[in-house]
């Protein structure tokens, strides 16, 4: 049997000396879709870059593809995990296409170039998320949805079976979520991939993902399939606020009241 | 090519460029000497501290992020300065002064590699501060020795402290420094591509960015070393060419390194053969031209190019 492309044992991550995940354990397998959800500021981003190895968890070990990621070589890690993370700089400008590239860095031997068949790789991804024919754009003249798009264009180019989005819907318009989000489930259904995306809109979460993971900021996780977790008494204690829950046929939406 | 040339050629006694080849090939023509001894040494020496200026700071830009960094921003030339000021104010031959200058470099890179990265956190301010705290303690001692200097060797303190070629003593410690630095850079020239957009995002793709960071510290803190051992603290050239090249070649740093060391040596031979003939017989210190050079050109980059 081949070993889950993610897998937490007693994972343990703390922040600034506060405990805001404890005893996670956590196993996703290929054509999986996870949210994670919770409050600004309960470690949810923190949680997302320990589970890509870019930090080190406080306890327990992060298993990518069955091996201690703790123990993975960087290019070994990028090979198998893709992380989107919220900030993207570059102070010294690059274009389009220059930036959709990076992502193949870790295909690269140290002394290659980027050869024909990985621009072309680039340029699909970036068909992927509509930014074809702004390939020689200057990334500083994107607006912020643009920008996002780079960057998950970059996580395609990177083609690694695990995908670790943070707030990937972040400056988005409606049309440009849905396609993302429509994306990301093909790449777990149809590609043998895995998604876990930190989300904020809990209607997005049950349409689009198979599980959800609720991150309280105590400590406490819950983690279930999106129907049995996703309800509104649930949602009322972990955003603090009290939510109303409406089905329309398969989908399910939640008003404040 | 050209700039070297032109060293060879322009100088206080004018000789044919055929003289000039016939000397460089061996031939025994008048002013052979002139040429081999005297204008190929400082025009190579230049050429070598130009690059690794250049090189140490497009480095150093990607380092800490920052486009305005400069080789000097981490207050290695500091130590140096205090270094070479401390051993002119003793009297001591150009090797001596060389020798504490480059002491001089050394202790200052330790000294703000061990504060800034005294708690494991080695972040980009950090380093940034220490250094800059330290070159403002390394400028005050040199205000101090200069304030308590005789008058005799002031004037050559002062060559010192604004770049000059013409106290180079060797030229092929410096060039020998410039190779061995861009030959070790420039396998890591695509990660440092990815560093300069950002720590995390460069270790998401698979850098090594601790190593990496360690690296390129070291390599950019030696080139600097080499280059104000040899010539003093030339301003300018590390902070403008890359900032020129990056215009001409984007960003890509597998480009941008070599053709900054090209730009940056071209630049400085100019600049030097300037010094010594503008007004010869007398000098001029090359750094004075570099910075008249360097700041108009600088201030303009930045009005173009708001970040």
């Amino acid at each position: 049997m081949t070993p889950p492309l993610l897998e937490t044992r007693q994972l343990r991550v703390d922040i600034g000396g506060r405990t805001v995940v404890d005893k996670l354990d956590l196993r996703l397998a290929t054509g999986e879709c996870l949210a994670i959800l919770g409050r600004n500021g309960a470690g949810k981003s923190t949680l997302l870059s320990t589970l890509a190895g870019l930090r080190p968890p406080a306890a327990g070990t992060v298993l990518l593809g069955g091996n201690d990621v703790a123990a993975l070589p960087p290019r070994q890690a990028a090979l198998r995990r893709a992380w989107l993370g919220q900030f993207q700089s570059d102070p010294f400008g690059s274009t389009v296409l220059e930036t959709a590239l990076t992502g193949r860095h870790p295909h690269l031997g140290r002394y290659d170039w980027e050869s024909p068949r990985d621009a072309e790789l680039a340029r699909d991804a970036l068909r992927a998320v509509h930014l074809d024919n702004m390939e020689h754009r200057a990334v500083h003249t994107l607006s912020g949805g643009e920008r996002q798009r780079l960057a998950i264009a970059t996580l395609l180019t990177q083609a690694a079976p695990l995908y670790l989005l943070d707030e990937p819907l972040a400056h988005l318009d409606l049309n440009h979520q849905m396609a993302v989000l429509e994306l990301f489930r093909g790449a777990a259904r149809n590609d043998g991939a895995a998604v876990i995306m930190v989300l904020h809109d809990p209607a997005l979460a049950h349409r689009f993902c198979d599980r959800a993971l609720l991150v309280f900021g105590d400590g406490r996780t819950e983690n279930a399939t999106v129907d049995g977790i996703l309800t509104a008494k649930t949602l009322s204690e972990l955003y603090g606020y009290g939510l109303r829950q409406i089905d329309d046929g398969k989908y399910r939406c939640f008003v404040p009241v | 090519m050209l700039s070297i040339g032109m060293a060879l050629t322009a100088g206080s006694l004018s000789i044919a460029p055929a003289d000039i080849v016939a000397g460089l090939l061996g031939h025994d023509v008048t002013g052979a000497d002139i040429v081999i001894e005297l204008r190929l040494p400082r025009a190579l020496a230049g050429f070598a501290c130009g690059g690794l200026l250049a090189l140490a700071g497009a480095l150093m830009q990607v380092l800490l992020r920052n486009p305005l960094a400069d080789p000097y921003v981490l207050g290695i030339s500091g130590g140096a300065g205090v270094g070479a000021m401390f051993g002119m104010l003793l009297g001591l031959s150009v090797f001596g002064v060389d020798s504490l200058a480059f002491a001089g470099a050394f202790g200052a890179m330790l000294l703000v590699f061990g504060l800034a990265h005294g708690d494991g956190s080695w972040t980009q301010t950090r380093l940034l501060l220490t250094g800059v705290i330290v070159a403002a303690g390394c400028g005050a001692l040199v205000a101090l020795m200069l304030s308590i200097a005789d008058e005799s060797k002031l004037r050559g303190m002062l060559f010192w402290l604004m770049g000059d070629l013409g106290q180079a003593g060797q030229w092929w410690p410096a060039l020998l420094a410039l190779v061995a630095v861009l030959l070790l850079a420039l396998p890591f020239a695509r990660e440092l591509n990815l560093l300069s957009r950002g720590l995390m995002q460069a270790q998401a793709l698979g850098v090594s960015v601790t190593r990496l960071r360690y690296v390129i510290y070291l390599l950019a803190s030696l080139a600097t070393a080499a280059s104000v051992t040899t010539a003093g603290s030339i301003g300018f050239v590390g902070l403008v060419i890359p900032h020129l090249v990056r215009l001409a070649t984007g960003n890509d740093q597998r480009l941008l390194l070599p053709a900054s060391v090209l730009a940056g040596g071209s630049l400085l031979v100019i600049a030097d053969t300037l010094a010594r003939t503008l007004i010869a017989p007398q000098q001029l210190p090359v750094g004075v031209l570099t910075a008249l050079i360097g700041v108009p050109v600088f201030l303009f980059l930045l009005s173009r190019q708001p970040k």
